[in-house]
């Protein structure tokens, strides 16, 4: 931020001078359009990483791209400096920017698997950001069997004649990563390159990008809206909201103490592995561009807003070792957020478990996914299941809803076997057993509104009236904080935590005794998820049914489960409380996977010199 | 480091090579069709009304006669028998004699096959091409003129049957307007189409416009897919020049749906030369079978209907085996 001389210019006086200079970055939709990023100004300097976090639709994206030059269709790249090295890359005539992309500066893809071309082998992906730039064919393979080895990528030769679909995730984010760094650039930007992977391989990535950028002196931007991967990684922190950074400053002192009411939800939201807290999460939507308005986008969903933080767009000001925009900074105290220890729930029921599973072993043609396991969901009890992707979380959770066949061992549901497929259960059982699917963007028929989606669910499973089915829509969708006016809207025109509530409130509409959320909040960001989080807590608690909660984030089972179970490769690695599991783990897969979560302990990192804060 | 190095097993170097296999059921599946074909059409021809003595000697014959001929052509046999000599004709390269001029099938229809072929494969390659480049410029000037006017042209003319194109081009270029090009494509019997090219012209030509419209919007489409894709931002963001950003990121993988629609326009143009070979006589296997048919010269048609049935056979193998060959995730089973 351009006004932030103070003590940070004070700070750096000694230090290294910026290899990454952005001022007043400017990112409009068409020329003249609404600003999607404005007033975007930060530096970082060699062998540092700096993190660009917010939710999604904040604009981390498109300042990550436009520090390449890069507008994805319809926007425009319409005021500001990119500084690399002192050369403003925006300056640049298009073949000279041609020249500098995959040079100077280069960029990690958020999704390695679409971001690899399907049709070429890894190899001549990594060589060609070489041969582009003018080497000769000789040195570019030196350098690219050179590079592999910096990404810790030690591949047989023929691993590089490989079409990216035969590699694994991390595997190909470490070709993404080889062909950023192939080039040896001064900057490299890592746009969200850890989502979607292992905790253990995320961390393997992480060590990586954290090693590369000190040895080469490489300044990176790192985008991300993991709070706990950043403050892990980064030196210095800007918190993007609407387009805008709201908060920068050194990562210990903008995640650990946190001004901006924004940031001091976002870090509230973050779960903790360690403790069971109760999690915060913001309420309502971030403006999208072109409906800002004026005044601070954030006042809407502030708890600190005063009649000003409506009119006056806020500048930034210096507190407490950072730069923030909010008119109510100086009358924040720069603490870490308050957290609430949960309240143990009451002990679990006496009486016959609500879901007994024995000895299952599925199967996806001939690839075992599940090998005799067991487990047991006692009435009104949460119970997580986690492991890495491919452990069978998800087809443990087919097989107990009925929707894949293939499995053989016992079910049982209130003293009952389960009928192998949904089709040849009752409507009894199919009401009392109900799912929450991953992906609220998919899980709702988008031809439908709301309203016909509940109301369906009523009409199959239940004998309510058609009359009564508006009423008891809306009196379920009140119980996932909900209006009623959402009855008549299509998926479409809802954000992401509304469709998973609807999600919610479809499964809730028929009073289940069992609830199945497969990862529910795993494409969600933090804010919502924390709220999705507690939202479950709660009715859980109200209406007291069971509940299997599928995640791979550890971090998250302590807020919501009291016994978890942990899978390895369709095997049961270790189940029990959830606080022997997740605190003395006894399996050494459970110990690794919690040792690789990532923790938001932005205290650890180096904190510059200076006096603290008061 | 354990579960990120962990390669990935190329599971299929074991078994077979997934394209030896695909062909090799392809080509049982084939023949299995060929031999369902070759059941019913001859039990087709053979509840027609009639049979072939009656065909050649015309109603008003004497019973005698007939009863001879029927002799003469195995009709005396059972279905069973009768089937079993044609069949064994076809393998012993004697698919019988015609019933209208007593020439064996296979010399009049084998000049027209090739007459067909040529078509056929003229037609296609250049309708191929056409087609993929029109639609890949297209895909790149989107919401250029180009783009539009090529689009417009592509819709209209999908509107249209063959025949009414064929007319058109015989308006424009053989009578009314201009007399560049002869009306009808009239050949010796026997000799071959390359002899005398310009009787290709207009029959390739209506059959081009007929199928470059369907391949052009397959990879139009598929092109600005690809040229919005992920890997194609990247490429950009590798610094890759935008001719290569073009040739070697995006238009292979537009290419491999396409692959598809232009197979399926090959097996069109089986049954398109039909009709267009009758409007501009042009001796092929189409024209053939026409006249075959107004003519009840059953061995003719017979024969006829199986080629156009193995063309299709082995024109789907083909299609699958390059499609599979252009698109790498399916190449190589995981």
């Amino acid at each position: 931020m351009s006004h932030s001389e103070a003590p940070q210019a004070e700070a750096e006086a000694g230090r290294p001078k910026a290899r990454l200079e952005v001022a007043g970055l400017e990112v409009r939709l068409g020329r003249s359009g609404p600003d999607v990023v404005r007033e975007v100004t930060f530096a970082v300097r060699a062998g540092e990483v700096l993190g660009l976090v917010g939710e999604s639709g904040s604009g981390k994206t498109t300042v990550a791209l436009a520090l390449l030059g890069h507008a994805r269709r319809g926007l425009c790249i319409t005021a500001g400096q990119v500084l690399l090295d002192g050369a403003d890359l925006l300056a640049l005539s298009p073949r000279d920017l041609r020249a500098a992309r995959g040079a100077r500066v280069s960029y990690v893809p958020q999704d390695p698997s679409s971001a690899l071309n399907p049709a070429l082998p890894v190899g001549a992906q990594v060589r060609e950001v070489l041969r582009v730039h003018s080497r000769t064919a000789g040195a570019a393979g030196d350098r690219v069997a050179e590079v592999m080895g910096e990404v810790r990528l030690d591949p047989p030769p023929e691993m590089l004649r490989r079409d990216p679909h035969q590699l694994s995730g991390g595997q190909q984010q470490r070709i993404a990563l080889a062909m950023a760094f192939a080039g040896r650039p001064s900057l490299i930007v890592l746009d969200e390159p850890t989502t979607g992977l292992d905790v253990s391989t995320q961390r393997h990535v992480l060590d990586t990008v954290r090693s590369l950028c000190r040895s080469h002196g490489v300044a990176a931007v790192y985008v991300s809206h993991d709070l706990a991967v950043v403050s892990d990684l980064v030196s210095e922190v800007a918190v993007m909201y609407a387009g805008r950074v709201v908060e920068i400053g050194p990562v210990a002192r903008v995640l650990g103490e946190p001004v901006h009411p924004y940031t001091r939800g976002l870090v509230g939201a973050v779960p903790s592995p360690e403790r069971a807290e109760a999690l915060a999460g913001i309420d309502g939507q971030q403006p999208r561009p072109g409906r800002r308005g004026p005044g601070c986008p954030f006042a809407a969903r502030c708890g600190h807003a005063i009649a000003d933080c409506a009119t006056q767009v806020p500048e930034p000001v210096t507190v407490a070792g950072r730069a923030v925009r909010c008119l109510r900074a100086q009358g924040i105290q720069a603490t870490q957020p308050e957290r609430l220890p949960l309240v143990p729930g009451p002990p679990a029921a006496a009486g016959g478990p609500a879901l007994l599973v024995r000895g299952v072993t599925a199967s996806y043609g001939h690839r075992l996914a599940l090998a005799g396991v067991s487990l047991e969901v006692p009435p009104r009890a949460c119970v997580a299941v986690v492991g890495e992707s491919g452990s069978g979380k998800t087809t443990l959770a087919r097989c107990v809803a009925g929707l894949h066949g293939n499995w053989t061992g016992e079910i049982t549901f209130r003293g009952r076997p389960l009928a192998r497929v949904a089709r040849r259960r009752d409507k009894d059982t199919l009401g009392r057993v109900q799912y929450v699917f991953q992906n609220p963007y998919t899980s709702l028929n988008p031809r439908k509104t709301i309203g016909q989606i509940i109301g369906q669910q009523l009409e199959e499973l239940t004998s309510v009236s058609r009359r009564d089915r508006a009423d008891r829509a809306a009196d379920v969708l009140n119980d996932v904080s909900l209006a009623p006016d959402v009855l008549s809207s299509y998926p479409d025109q809802l954000s992401g935590g509304e469709r998973q509530r609807v999600a919610i409130a479809r499964a809730l509409a028929v009073n289940p005794d069992l609830l199945i959320c497969d990862e529910v909040t795993s494409s969600l960001d933090v804010s919502v998820q924390a709220i999705i989080v507690e939202l479950l807590r709660r009715i859980q608690r109200e209406r007291q049914f069971a509940m299997i909660f599928i995640t791979h984030n550890l971090a998250l089972v302590r807020s919501i489960a009291q016994t978890a179970v942990v899978l390895r490769r369709g095997e049961v690695a270790e189940s029990g409380p959830v606080e022997q599991i997740l605190g003395h783990p006894a399996d050494p897969y459970t110990q690794r996977l919690m040792q690789d979560v990532p923790r938001l302990r932005p205290s650890r990192t180096h904190r510059p010199p200076g006096p603290r804060p008061a | 480091m354990a579960v990120a190095a962990a390669p990935a097993q190329p599971a299929a170097a074991a078994r077979a090579h997934p394209v030896a296999r695909l062909i090799r059921r392809r080509l049982a599946i084939g023949v299995v069709t060929l031999f369902l074909v070759s059941v019913v059409v001859f039990l087709a021809t053979e509840v027609l009304p009639g049979n072939a003595a009656y065909a050649i000697l015309g109603h008003n014959a004497t019973p005698v006669r007939v009863r001879a001929l029927e002799v003469a052509l195995h009709l005396n046999r059972g279905v069973l028998g009768q089937y079993w000599s044609w069949v064994s004709g076809l393998f012993t390269g004697n698919p019988g004699h015609s019933l209208v001029n007593g020439q064996p099938v296979w010399g009049y229809v084998e000049p027209r096959i090739i007459n067909s072929a040529v078509l056929v494969f003229v037609v296609g390659a250049i309708g191929a091409l056409a087609g993929v480049a029109l639609g890949a410029v297209a895909a790149l000037r989107k919401d250029g003129w180009l783009d539009h006017v090529t689009s417009v042209i592509a819709l209209a003319v999908t509107s249209l049957p063959e025949f009414v194109v064929a007319i058109a081009l015989v308006i424009v270029l053989s009578t009314v307007i201009w007399h560049v090009l002869p009306a009808v494509s009239l050949l010796a019997p026997g000799s071959y189409a390359w002899s005398q090219p310009e009787l290709l012209v207009l029959p390739a030509a209506t059959l081009v416009i007929v199928i470059v419209p369907y391949i052009l919007r397959m990879m139009r489409a598929a092109m600005v897919e690809a040229l919005e894709s992920d890997y194609v931002e990247m490429a950009r963001l590798k610094g890759v020049p935008e001719w290569r950003v073009v040739l070697v990121h995006a238009l292979p993988n537009a290419i491999a749906p396409t692959i598809q629609v232009i197979g399926l326009n090959f097996l069109y143009l089986a049954g398109g030369v039909v009709v267009v070979e009758y409007v501009f006589n042009f001796p092929g296997i189409g024209q053939g079978l026409v006249s075959a048919v107004s003519d009840r010269d059953i061995p003719v048609i017979q024969f006829i209907v199986l080629v156009l049935a193995a063309f299709y056979v082995v024109m789907n193998i083909i299609t699958d085996v390059i499609a599979l060959l252009a698109t790498p995730r399916r190449r190589i089973a995981r």
